[in-house]
Parts: structure tokens; sequence; C-alpha cells
């Protein structure tokens, strides 16, 4: 009876170790039959951290498309992803930002090839306050009053706004995104200036949906996000240039006819002419199917044609 | 009162195998097993050195660069500036130790008071009922105390207290009030329990009150028990990242009153490491700062070990 018990112990002790044994190898296994299987062709498509997140979702939805292709996507910056461009490590470019002429002059130089530019959607950021401030309009100015660390403005009353009901105080509650969002990074760019900081002490929520929420629950509150984040309990804020020139409401139709202040293009870059199998998903990203996931990313997609 | 011998019988009794008996095949099965017992043994130390050794190892580029007054003091907080970063951490540091504070300054008399009630005062029914919802109480998700402080307590805070902001450091600490107390109660009340009943029944005997017994008696003689309790608490609480993350409103701010937001450092890596590029200035930075909470988490335990044997000493 005891020896036997034994040589049960052993057995399981083997059974455990095989398990384990045969469990490694299959994850190795696995891993070298996918890249040694051949037939898929790599893109690697590089850029903007704004448009990390809809490259990814736009990649892996294509994944399920066409089963030759793996779009790699990787951040890092529109001016890593063009940079990628005229060095070569980089087939699809993603750019929030026009690319510059000295860009196109250098790939011009270094590859022989002209920069070829795709519009596949748009990014427009709402500002957000309380459904019960009075507000309606403000300015860029003004915003950069609020938000930037050299502004001045930190109260309700500077803005002309008195009473807000519920509110307790005068004091403005800023709401901004975690320091590496994109969101944060445009706006930072388009509000702020590229070369100015955020005032600290901002709520810096960790999402776009945190945002519309926490300004919704605190009528002090003014915030960014995506427009396609409203709810009934905030309000979207008209947006002028300069004081004196008409307010925008934010909107699919003033993004697209550029009257709307807070917003941008998103650009696709190639190399000269993209080659069939990337001119396939380019094309794919800007048809009704593609641009389904601009709007679900959060963004605003292209114009229907 | 069990007897502890009771404990010792079994394996006593458990026939011992003659040796000629075994096989090669056995003594190294049991050899192995020895060793993996071993193994087992001296895991945790593997892995808290690991742990640090790796975390130390992502962050170590960034010491040669850093000036740690700047780091330890100021309170700019701008990883991603364009311009000029600046690492400073003295805000964030500043957020965990005050939200942990007054959540145990919250925690303790509830937590202990809890554990003394269900330990000494509840029989029967009562007492399960008051164990399991207790024990339900720390089943609950953090990111569920998170978005309970995000949208439920945050407009009442801002109602009854009327500040501006609902997210602040009240709103936190008594989210980790609530996540740290079922710990307290639970191993308060294990405390309490190891002390002997002769203790009471002596404590009766001489006359004394239920609240001398407990104050004289039972405290005193539960002292270790009770601190580890509440130093479990406080780890939970430094520790505690979403629902932190959520509820303090995540603002780098030096706070001026208990209802100003502020910042964690646990709350600040969940937030920046996810989109922050592998190698750069700024994430290296999270790591230190990881470091830095590694740092505040082994003091403090450190401290309760010293602090525990300086009672038994006594």
């Amino acid at each position: 009876m005891k020896p036997n018990n034994s040589i049960n112990r052993g057995l399981l002790l083997a059974a455990v170790l095989t398990t384990t044994a045969a469990l490694i190898l299959s994850g190795c296994g696995k891993k070298e039959g996918a890249e040694s299987g051949g037939k898929k062709t790599n893109v690697a498509n590089i850029g903007s951290d704004t448009m990390v997140n809809l490259a990814a979702a736009w990649a892996e939805a294509y994944g399920a498309i066409d089963k030759t292709v793996v779009i790699e996507v990787n951040g890092g910056g529109s001016g890593v992803g063009i940079k990628g461009l005229l060095n070569g490590t980089a087939e699809l470019a993603n750019s929030s930002r026009h690319m510059e002429d000295k860009e196109k002059a250098e790939l011009k130089e270094k590859r022989q090839l002209d920069a070829k530019e795709f519009v596949v959607g748009f990014d427009a950021l709402s500002i957000y306050v309380h459904k019960d401030n009075p507000m309606n309009e403000i300015t860029m100015e003004q915003l950069g009053q609020i938000y930037g660390a050299a502004g001045k403005t930190t109260k309700w009353s500077e803005l002309g706004v008195t009473a807000i009901p519920g509110a307790k105080g005068d004091e403005i509650i800023r709401v901004s995104r975690q320091n590496n969002s994109g969101t944060y990074e445009y706006f930072k760019e388009a509000v702020v200036g590229k070369k100015n900081e955020f005032k600290l002490g901002s709520l810096d929520m960790n999402g776009s949906k945190d945002v519309v929420e926490l300004v919704g629950k605190t009528p002090n509150a003014i915030g960014y996000s995506g427009m396609g984040y409203a709810n009934p309990s905030v309000k979207m804020l008209k947006v002028a240039k300069k004081a004196g020139e008409p307010a925008v409401a934010p909107s699919i139709a003033s993004t697209h006819d550029k009257t709307y202040p807070i917003s941008r293009p998103m650009f696709f870059y190639t190399a000269g002419e993209p080659a069939p199998h990337l001119k396939k998903y380019i094309d794919w990203t800007m048809s009704d199917a593609g641009q389904k996931y601009v709007e679900s990313t959060g963004y605003v997609p292209l114009p229907k044609k | 009162m069990p007897s502890p011998t009771t404990a010792a019988v079994p394996p006593a009794a458990a026939p011992v195998l003659p040796r000629a008996r075994r096989g090669t095949a056995a003594l190294l099965t049991e050899r192995v097993i020895e060793a993996l017992v071993y193994l087992c043994g001296i895991s945790a130390i593997v892995f808290v050195f690991g742990i640090f050794f790796f975390v130390f190892k992502e962050g170590a580029p960034m010491l040669g660069k850093l000036d740690f007054t700047e780091f330890f003091f100021s309170k700019n907080w701008i990883p991603t500036s364009s311009v000029q970063p600046q690492y400073g951490i003295g805000a964030l540091i500043v957020g965990t130790l005050s939200v942990t504070f007054l959540a145990m300054a919250i925690a303790v008399p509830f937590g202990l008071g809890a554990a003394i009630f269900v330990s000494e005062f509840c029989t029967g029914k009562t007492k399960e009922t008051l164990k399991i919802v207790i024990e339900l109480l720390a089943a609950i998700p953090s990111v569920v105390w998170g978005f309970i402080g995000l949208s439920v307590m945050s407009p009442v805070i801002i109602a009854v207290f009327h500040v501006p902001v609902g997210v602040n450091l009240f709103n936190a600490a008594i989210l980790l009030a609530l996540m740290s107390v079922p710990i307290m109660v639970s191993i308060g009340e294990d405390a309490l329990k190891a002390v002997p009943d002769s203790y009471r029944e002596a404590g009766i005997a001489l006359g004394a009150t239920r609240w001398q017994l407990i104050y004289r008696v039972l405290l005193p003689a539960a002292k270790n028990g009770l601190l580890a309790a509440v130093l479990l608490g406080v780890g939970r609480a430094i520790g505690e990242t979403m629902a932190v993350l959520m509820a303090t409103g995540h603002a780098v701010n030096i706070p001026g009153s208990i209802f100003d937001p502020v910042r964690t450092l646990t709350a600040t890596i969940a937030a920046e490491l996810g989109e922050t590029s592998h190698g750069s200035p700024h994430y290296q930075v999270l790591f230190l700062i990881g470091v830095v909470l590694f740092s505040i988490t082994f003091v403090v335990n450190l401290a309760a070990d010293f602090i525990v044997k300086g009672i038994r000493k006594k």
C-alpha cells in the first residue's frame, strides 16, 4: 500500500511537470507558427498619439476582413511617424498635423518619393460646463486664461458668470485629462499653447467619459472632451476664436467647414503611392465601415459622400 | 479552551516507515518534494526582492539625471512638457500621506470599535450576520468604490459641506476607511478572541464592569494583534489605486483643507504608465515613484515589526 502511494505521488509530480513543459512548449510553438506562417504582410503604422486608439481599433477590425495583412500600430507622436516615413521604418504614418514642407523635401531627397496625404477623420474637442451654468459662449483667450499656467482667471465672476444654481463659491474647477493622452496634448496645443504649460491643480481624469461625468456632477466645473460624450447633465459651450467674433457650436458640420476653432483633421501619410494591400486598407478606413470606428472612438467622421 | 496537545496528536500517531523498504524512486521523490516545499517557503523572499529589483532596474537610468531635492520637494509634476519637463512628486507624496492619514483617523475608531463589539458583545445570530456583512464589505471591488465616490458621494459632499468640488481628499478618505474597516474588524476580532477566557473570568471575578474589562484587560492583552490590524489597514490604504484615482479628483495640489482635491502616487502610476512610451524619462520616473511607494510600505511594515517586538519584550 505504502510504496504504491509514493509511486502515485511520483506520477502526479511527473504529470504536473509534463503538463507545464507541454504548456511552455505549445506557447513557443504558437509564436513560431505565427511568425513563419509566411503569407502575412506586416504594415508598420506609426505616429500620432491622438490617433493611436483609433488606429488600433482599425487595425483590429481589419484583421477580420483581410487576414493576409497585419497592421502593427505604434504611437510616439506625429513627428515620430513622419520620421519613420523618411527613414523607411514606417509604411503608414499617422499624423494629427500637416506634414511640413521641409519634411516633404527631405522625403524627396532621401527616398525620391512624394508624400501622399489622406484625411481619415477629424478631432474636435467640446468645452463642457454644468447644465445649470448660465454661460453659453467662451473665447479661446478666456480658455487660455483659465487653463494656462500664466492665466489669471480662477473665478467664474471674472467671466461675468455670477450665479450658477447649486454652485458653492465662485471658484472655477478645471477638469482636464492625464498628461499623456492625445486629448490633453491637443488641447494644450490649441488652447494653452505648445510652449506653455497647464496650470497645475486641475482634476486630471483618466478618460473622456469621466471628464463629462464629473462636470455633470460639479456645478463649478469646466472641462474638455470629445463631442460624442455629451449627456443631459452637461452643456457644450459655443467657442469664438477671438472676442467679438461669432461663437460657433461644436458639431460635425462646423468641424467640416473649419469654423469651430478647436478641431483639426487627422491624416495618414505614405511615401509615394501606397502598395495595393495598403491602398486597400486606407480605402477601407475611409469607407463607411471604417468611419464607424472614428465615431466610436470619440472623433468626428469624414463628411458622407 | 482547546488544549494544545489534542492538535499535536495526529502526526505523532502516524506510522513511521522502516527505512529499508524505500526504493530509490521513493527517496528521489522525497528529495524533490522537499526541495519544492523549501522553494515555496522562500518564494516570498524571492518575489519581494525580484519585484524590487525589476522596478528599480526600470527606473535606474534616471537616477543620475534627477535632481532629488526637486524630485521629493517640488510640487511641479509636469512630465510631458515639450519645453522643460519637471518631475516633482512632493504634492503626490503629500497626497498619499494625507489621504491615508485621514482614512485611518476615520477607520481606526470604527474598525476597532466594531471588532470589540463583534467579539465581546455580540452572540449567536447577530454575530454571524454582522461577520458575514462585514466580509461582504471587503468583497466590493475597488473600482465600484471609486464609482460610488465619483457619482454618488461627490454631489452629496457638494450639497452637504458647501464646497465647490465633490471629488476630494475627504471623499477618498471615506472610501479608503470603508475599504480598510473589514480587514481591521476581522483581524482585530481574531486578536481579541485569542485572549484566554481566564483573563475575562478573572476580571469579572474581581468585580470589573464590562467597559473596565475591555479597557484595562482585553485591549492591553490583544495589543499586538490590534496593532497588526491597524497596520494592515494602513497598507491597504496606501496601496489602493483605482478608488483613489476616481475619488480624490486626481489633481496635483497640496491640500489646504480636507475638501481640496489631491493626487496619490499610486493613481499617478496607474493613470500615466499605460500610454507612456517604454524607456522614456517619464516612464523611468514613474518606476522610481514605484520604488518610493515600495520604500514607504517597507518602512511602515518594518516599524510595525519593531513596535510589536518592543511590546513583546515588556
